[in-house]
């Protein structure tokens, strides 16, 4: 296959294989925030020397390459690699920003249903031997795009916002899942004021359900939808709350010791009035 | 004002009826079974109980709960009385048992004379056995 084509050196894998980690990022739900999981994970595990390489399998919706600021540059895509139209290192994407990060792009004019799941399992194990961590972005729902997305994958990390059908959703996957893949959570979109008023799941409502070891919290902070817009990641910065929860996650799922990041509470004077006069929460 | 007054005087928020929520359709997700099924379990199982020992009707308490990924079915059963109201091996014999020495028995038993209705209804021969003995 064009996978086993020799690679340049800089990529190449080193004379005693160690192979990296696979690990699908997925929720079952749509527009939980995968696709910015995986870009802003996938740049802050860039930003601390890792070789990443970033695998959206969400054929027919590509959007990874948008998130990142790659979709001029993307030449071939998932499909082309994995039907031999094109080498695996043809289709690879240097990213703008992070050296050592590459993007394979989804097709966007195919349908999941065409992509082979021995070929995506031999594509994640080639890119395996080459880079110290495979992100694939899996699309919605739990048929075959799904199925595809976590074969060639050993580890998940399962992205869930505080709300009813989200989690549920979580639930569902997760128990597909198995204990296969050791899930592991990030909270995303939560809105602490909210949680103060009694009116959003909290972390602890969210796990007390799932259950699942916490990588970290992640809030709803317009300034990911700003720099979504701008195709520049947000862990590109290194100032900045949650910025820095997408660092610590990546210290984390890189093994460091470190607790789990959760947002901060600011509170504005009409808040802490608020909450003054009516402050009881049931 | 009234979200406000409500809040005052500790109404539910709507974090608490989300997660109640959540935790009733997780509940019939793993059991894959719709409440009615929950239902009529209950009622089985107060059934069967029954013929072993007198059981307190009003108070019998049953509920899933989750632990650690995975559902336990807690039921809560009051037993008034160790008087066997009935010889347990034939369910048609307790069905049709109403000179058994207990009051309390008798009671049990009558209060559970007409077949369910919802039962009835249902098209499945295994859980249907008791009701078709009327």
């Amino acid at each position: 296959m064009a996978m086993h084509q020799p690679v340049p050196d800089e990529v190449a894998a080193p004379a005693a294989v160690k192979l990296g980690r696979a690990i699908v990022i997925t929720s079952g739900k749509g527009g939980v925030g995968k696709t910015t999981t995986t870009a802003n994970l996938g740049t802050a595990l860039a930003q601390r020397g890792a070789r990443v390489a970033l695998v959206d399998a969400d054929v027919g919706l590509r959007n990874l390459d948008i998130v990142l600021g790659l979709e001029s540059r993307v030449k071939f895509h998932l499909l082309d690699v994995l039907e031999e139209k094109a080498a695996l290192d043809e289709a690879l994407v240097r990213d703008k920003h992070s050296e050592s990060l590459v993007l394979l792009a989804a097709a966007q004019a195919r349908e999941k249903e065409e992509v082979d799941t021995d070929r995506m399992r031999a594509l994640i194990a080639a890119l395996r031997e080459r880079c110290d961590y495979v992100l694939i972005d899996c699309p919605a729902g739990i048929e075959l795009g799904f199925k595809n997305a976590i074969a060639g994958a050993d580890e998940a990390i399962v992205v869930c916002t505080p709300e009813v059908s989200a989690v549920r959703d979580v639930d569902r996957v997760v128990g597909l899942l198995g204990n296969r893949f050791k899930p592991q959570l990030i909270i995303n979109r939560l809105r602490p004021q909210l949680v103060k008023k009694g009116k959003m799941l909290s972390v602890e409502d969210v796990n007390a359900i799932l259950r699942l070891p916490l990588l970290g919290v992640i809030a709803d902070e317009p300034e990911i939808i700003i720099t979504t817009n701008k195709g520049e990641p947000l862990a590109l910065r290194r100032d900045g709350e949650t910025a820095n929860a997408y660092h610590t996650i990546a210290a984390r799922v890189a093994g460091e010791d470190v607790p789990a990041p959760a947002p901060e509470l600011r509170e504005s004077l009409m808040d802490k009035l608020g909450s003054f006069f009516g402050g009881r929460r049931a | 004002m009234i979200e406000w007054m409500k809040r005052f005087f500790g109404g539910p928020t709507s974090s608490t009826t989300a997660k109640e929520r959540l935790r009733l359709v997780l509940m019939t997700d793993h059991l894959a079974l719709a409440p009615e099924i929950i239902a009529d379990m209950k009622r089985d199982l107060i059934e069967v109980i029954s013929r072993y020992v007198e059981v307190d009707r009003e108070n019998v308490e049953v509920n899933f709960e989750q632990e650690d990924r995975v559902l336990a079915m807690l039921a809560n059963i009051p037993i008034t009385s160790v008087n066997r109201p009935a010889p347990p091996p034939e369910p048609p014999a307790y069905a049709a048992a109403p000179n058994v020495a207990s009051p309390g028995a008798q009671a049990a038993t009558a209060s559970n004379g007409g077949p369910p209705p919802r039962r009835r209804r249902r098209k499945k021969p295994a859980t249907q056995s008791p009701a078709t003995a009327h």
